[in-house]
């Protein structure tokens, strides 16, 4: 792999850009492999990226059905934080977090990480009392974070509406500076290059259709493109994680939703952080060609569609608009839905299975895209050495069935 | 959004008016204390989560305030049949 540089730039400036390396192989598949990742989204491509990065795994393929990172990684509200409220969580993403901040020099990528911060708006006594409790928890967790007065949040956010006769009044907000967004697609592209220059096989094109199981252990997987033999699969498939577990005979605690999302037109830098309010539901920030992007809720049946209902884009741009009065002139440019697979306590599952050599990561919920880092080294950690990562134990399957649920339906940040 | 038909009400109504009950069919255990924690958690969490032919409970919110069960396509949402509680779907998929 060619390193980037501004030395590079100049160079291929001379043959006008025309002789950059391609970004990555397109290889034929091998006939078998140590490791197979099913799905190659952001967590996916993470993960293969930490097996031959910190493991030393570089056998692997990464088998994708369309094309890498065009799922929901594609699509997203790129929103990053770790305010969560358990140990468990909280710990978890805050390792996300502190790998977001290398993740640029790490690749050799730029995924355009901006610190710009994230609000949570509290608008009546309960939300403060609850963002009171979380920020402190955070604090104790090491996890930078301040409850903020209506007149901050105003200094923060000037074209935010604090007055006490609007529909949802603000009281106040909890402010994580740490926080902000990431140009999703290179995340997908920067985590794709690392791996491919590691010598990980990205195929493409090629769905899974079926997990070849012998004596209880894994033995490879069925796709569109014939047979592949592997000693480990992991699936890191989103929404369709149910539909992939059902290959091996197994059922997972996940629902999957419709969670859409839409952007505006682009208009001039207005808002420079990132406002999110869990009372009437809705998200917003800007991204860098000026769009305002804009974060709904799940809608509340299970679908595959990648659509959803229209009430639900409706009654996120009107709590939008009580939020942002000036924003009620803007033009919607895109809208657009992902499926997300919702566990019932809104954490993740990062686990083995009754399989042997079958993992699975997934049920991220609405909020995966934070994570995408954290993920994939926990994730990684846990298929190379067969035994959970410590910050992943407490994300096992089993805590659906011993009872020890990790309630994050308050920090998800989106009604599940 | 949905239109969806209310077998108690007998008329297509706003998907607003309905909020959803999750996977239906789901038989609450007899007997509780008898059962292991695998098949306590299995029973409270462990979803079917089809694609495709989905057997579902939905509540008639602002209407009569009545559960009763749909089968909807959940790739592009149509929904076959719906049917009062207690009765069984006349549509079947392979995994539902």
């Amino acid at each position: 792999m060619k390193k980037y540089s501004a030395f590079s730039l100049f160079k291929n400036a001379l043959s006008y850009h025309e002789n950059w390396q391609k970004v990555w192989r397109s290889p034929t598949p091998k006939k078998d492999y140590d490791v197979i990742v099913v799905g190659g989204g952001g967590h996916g491509l993470a993960t293969a990226y930490y097996l031959a990065k910190v493991h030393g795994i570089t056998n692997i393929a990464v088998i994708e059905k369309g094309y890498l990172g065009g799922g929901n990684t594609a699509r997203n509200t790129t929103i990053i934080r770790s305010n969560y409220l358990w140990d468990e969580a909280a710990q978890l993403y805050d390792l996300s977090l502190k790998l977001w901040e290398g993740l640029s020099q790490e690749l050799n990528y730029n995924v355009m990480f901006s610190q710009r911060g994230v609000l949570n708006l509290g608008h009546n006594l309960q939300d403060m009392r609850d963002i009171e409790r979380r920020v402190n928890a955070n604090r104790l967790n090491g996890i930078d974070g301040e409850v903020v007065s209506p007149e901050r949040i105003k200094e923060i956010a000037p074209l935010i509406n604090i007055s006490r006769d609007s529909r949802y009044p603000i009281l106040g907000a909890s402010w994580q500076p740490r926080g902000g967004t990431a140009r999703h697609d290179a995340v997908a592209w920067g985590y794709a290059r690392g791996a491919d220059a590691l010598g990980v096989d990205l195929i493409q094109q090629t769905e899974v259709t079926g997990i070849r199981r012998k004596d209880g252990a894994v033995v490879g997987v069925e796709t569109t493109g014939g047979f592949i033999g592997a000693r480990k699969v992991a699936c890191v498939t989103a929404g369709n994680s149910s539909v992939v577990a059902a290959m091996a005979g197994l059922r997972l605690p996940v629902e999957s939703r419709p969670l859409q999302a839409l952007v505006s037109e682009p208009v001039k830098p207005c808002l420079d952080t990132v406002v999110m309010s869990n009372a009437v539901h809705g998200y917003i920030s800007q991204s860098d060609k000026g769009d305002l992007v804009i974060g709904a809720g799940v809608d509340s049946y299970n679908g595959y569609g990648q659509r959803g209902s229209f009430h639900v884009v409706e009654h996120t741009i009107q709590a939008i608009c009580e939020l942002f009065p000036a924003f009620s002139r803007v033009r919607m440019n895109r809208q657009w839905g992902g499926i997300v697979d919702t566990c019932p306590d809104a954490c993740p599952i990062i686990s083995k299975t009754s399989v042997e050599g079958l993992y699975f990561n997934c049920g991220w919920g609405t909020g995966g895209f934070k994570a995408t880092p954290g993920s994939g080294y926990v994730f990684a950690d846990t298929v190379a050495n067969d035994r959970p990562h410590p910050l992943a134990a407490a994300f096992n399957i089993d805590r659906f069935n011993t009872g020890a649920l990790i309630d994050e339906h308050g920090a998800a940040g989106v009604a599940h | 959004m949905l239109l969806i038909h209310c077998p108690h009400c007998q008329e297509h109504r706003d998907e607003e008016e309905f909020s959803y009950g999750g996977e239906a069919h789901i038989v609450r255990p007899l007997e509780p204390d008898a059962l292991n924690d695998q098949e306590w958690g299995d029973y409270l969490f462990f979803r079917t989560n089809s694609r495709g032919i989905h057997h579902e409970m939905w509540y008639h919110a602002v209407g009569c305030r009545r559960y009763f069960n749909a089968t909807r396509n959940t790739v592009t949402y149509e929904i076959l049949e719906t049917y009062k509680t207690g009765t069984q779907p006349t549509i079947t998929g392979a995994n539902s």
